[in-house]
């Protein structure tokens, strides 16, 4: 077999991949493959090895253990090969803030060694996708979050690469500079025709934008799935009630005979049900409560997210992670470059 | 090739377009040079009509004590211009821009040889400007002073700051703290001035600081400008000197560029 991908479909694929600073696994026997078109999503906590993953994959830094290849290119033994044909958007804003939004295009375009006059026509074209025409000739000093963005988004793609990795892409924008941040990304992918590999925490993007999820918690991926499959093999939707005084076991016992309900227990101080059909199961739930002769002080209905896909996998909500001091540290410069 | 160009052309970008950067760090040098320069007027220890074997002509070369310093201050230059170069490595570390250039095709060394590069173009600018400063502040050039010896100062300060840059550069190649980095250049700059022949000569000093003084680049680049500049020149030693500096040099863009294959990437 000459070309893998062209066989499989398949443009990254990954095996063992396993990186360790001194005792610390960040990246732990990660395998998954990443198929051609596709919008593949790495979710999880900071710290959790999303970033070194994505630092291997674009042969930023060597693996200790296992193999990659990336476009066809093994990401040991032909670097040269996976830098020519995929761009990083990184977490941080790289862009030269002293420099002009077209001079840092054309920086970008000269590590690439993209002849000028291609260069110069492939900014133009980016500027105008990005909407950054009117500003290229500014200091990206004065530029707003989502501009800069933006710029690093077309900077990523000066080369035309097969594979976009998009590092965190959204980070510390407001929700609505998010959401226009996205759709520029996919008028991209489509402009392009490109894969796109990026890294997210924020639950709902990952949710609402990616093909296939993995989640991945201390180096390990825990799940790997379409997010409606991940949020389904939870089993049900989520009900929470309490009741006026202490709940008794009756309570658990009647609640359990519902047929629908297939899951209890016990949070902050009432109950957490797992059930088929949360809207359906809510009125039986209450006939239970009232037969006790118990009132209900509160109930709610959620559908599955995939925080409790993470809950489920790993016992911890992903809301409530932090992450190294250094993760920390950089996300700050990026967050306080965000803002305008 | 390209990137070495694309990535020294930027630092060229964001140094001119900054002249406010370049005029703060010529203002020390230069205040050095009027208060320092001319306060500590040893020639005052040997007034004219001194007789030309006295100690003070012996030791220092020359018969004021300023054009000694001022030549020295082409070293003072040399040595704080080529030290950032280190800090910027960190800087481009913690900006995220160091993994940007990793991930596409430019080579590893010419990340490396571009902080080098930008770092001997402002080190040599600034130190033209330092010299004809000296020159209107009072240096007296030897009669001997012509062209060609400009280009041969100019030869040994490019051949020290390449060196100097290296090392600094390979001080900070895996240092993502430009906290380390500060500490180390402060404590690094000056014993590499003063432990060196820029502001006296090294046969005041006692034998362990010349021992040490001896082995340090500043005094060789500092000896063949001074030589070149106030003196009639000893080819002998000033082939010294650029035999020094030459094998500095080389070693240490070496050593810089052989860590940054192996190290640049964590």
């Amino acid at each position: 077999m000459i070309r893998g991908e062209a066989m499989t479909g398949n443009v990254i694929e990954v095996s063992d991949l396993t990186k360790t600073f001194g005792e610390l696994k960040a990246v732990d026997h990660v395998s998954f493959e990443v198929q051609e078109g596709e919008i593949f999503g790495f979710l999880g906590p900071n710290g959790a090895g999303k970033t070194t993953t994505i630092n291997m994959l674009t042969t930023v830094q060597r693996p200790s253990a296992g193999q990659a290849k990336v476009a066809g290119h093994d990401i040991a033994h032909d670097a040269l090969g996976v830098r020519r044909s995929i761009g990083l958007v990184p977490q941080e804003y790289t862009a030269d803030e002293d420099l002009t939004g077209i001079e840092n295009l054309l920086l970008v375009a000269r590590l690439y060694d993209i002849p000028k006059p291609e260069a110069r026509k492939r900014a133009d074209e980016l500027l105008t996708l990005v909407q950054l025409k009117d500003a290229a000739d500014r200091t990206v000093e004065t530029y707003s979050g989502g501009m800069r963005r933006r710029l690093e988004l077309a900077c990523g793609l000066i080369n035309r690469p097969k594979v976009l990795f998009l590092d965190e892409p959204t980070l510390g924008l407001d929700v609505q500079t998010r959401a226009a941040v996205w759709q520029y990304i996919r008028l991209l992918k489509e402009q392009y025709h490109m894969t796109l590999f990026m890294t997210t925490h924020y639950l709902e993007e990952a949710d609402n934008l990616c093909d296939r999820i993995a989640i991945i918690d201390h180096g390990k991926i825990v799940a790997l799935d379409t997010p409606a499959t991940l949020k389904a093999s939870l089993g049900g939707d989520i009900v929470e009630i309490q009741v006026n005084g202490v709940p008794t076991g009756d309570l658990e016992q009647a609640v359990r005979g519902i047929p629908s309900v297939r899951e209890v227990k016990p949070s902050n101080g009432g109950y957490r049900l797992t059930v088929i059909n949360g809207e359906e199961t809510a009125p039986l739930i209450l006939d239970a409560i009232r037969g006790l002769n118990l009132k209900l002080s509160r109930i709610s209905i959620a559908k599955p997210t995939l925080d409790e896909v993470y809950l489920d996998r790993t016992g911890r909500s992903m809301r409530e992670m932090e992450g190294s001091r250094e993760d920390v540290f950089r996300q700050r410069i990026t967050m306080r470059r965000a803002r305008p | 090739m390209s990137g070495l160009v694309a990535l020294t052309g930027r630092e060229l970008k964001k140094w001119y377009k900054q002249p406010f950067v370049l005029f703060i760090s010529l203002v020390q040098p230069i205040i050095w040079m009027g208060l320092f320069g001319k306060a500590f007027n040893l020639s005052a220890l040997a007034p004219p009509g001194t007789p030309a074997g006295s100690g003070f002509l012996i030791t220092f070369g020359v018969s004021d004590y300023f054009s000694y310093m001022a030549v020295g201050m082409l070293s003072f230059v040399v040595l704080f211009a080529t030290m950032f170069s280190g800090m910027s490595i960190v800087w481009d570390r913690r900006l995220g821009f160091l993994n940007k250039v990793l991930s596409t095709p430019a080579s590893r060394g010419s990340i490396v040889l571009s902080k080098v590069l930008i770092a001997v173009i402002r080190a040599l600018v600034q130190a033209g400007i330092v010299l004809v400063a000296a020159v209107i502040l009072g240096l007296q050039v030897s009669a001997a002073f012509n062209p060609v010896f400009l280009l041969g100062v100019f030869a040994s300060l490019f051949l020290m700051s390449v060196g100097l840059s290296s090392l600094f550069v390979a001080i900070a190649i895996r240092s993502s703290r430009w906290e380390t980095q500060m500490a180390i250049m402060n404590l690094m700059n000056l014993p590499l001035l003063f432990a060196s022949n820029a502001l006296f000569p090294t046969s005041l000093m006692p034998d362990w600081l010349r021992a040490f003084a001896q082995v340090n680049p500043v005094t060789y680049g500092t000896d063949a400008a001074r030589q070149l500049i106030l003196l009639s020149p000893n080819w002998t030693s000033v082939t010294n000197d650029f035999l020094f500096l030459g094998t500095f040099a080389a070693v240490f863009a070496g050593i810089g560029i052989v860590l940054s294959w192996r190290y640049l990437s964590k």
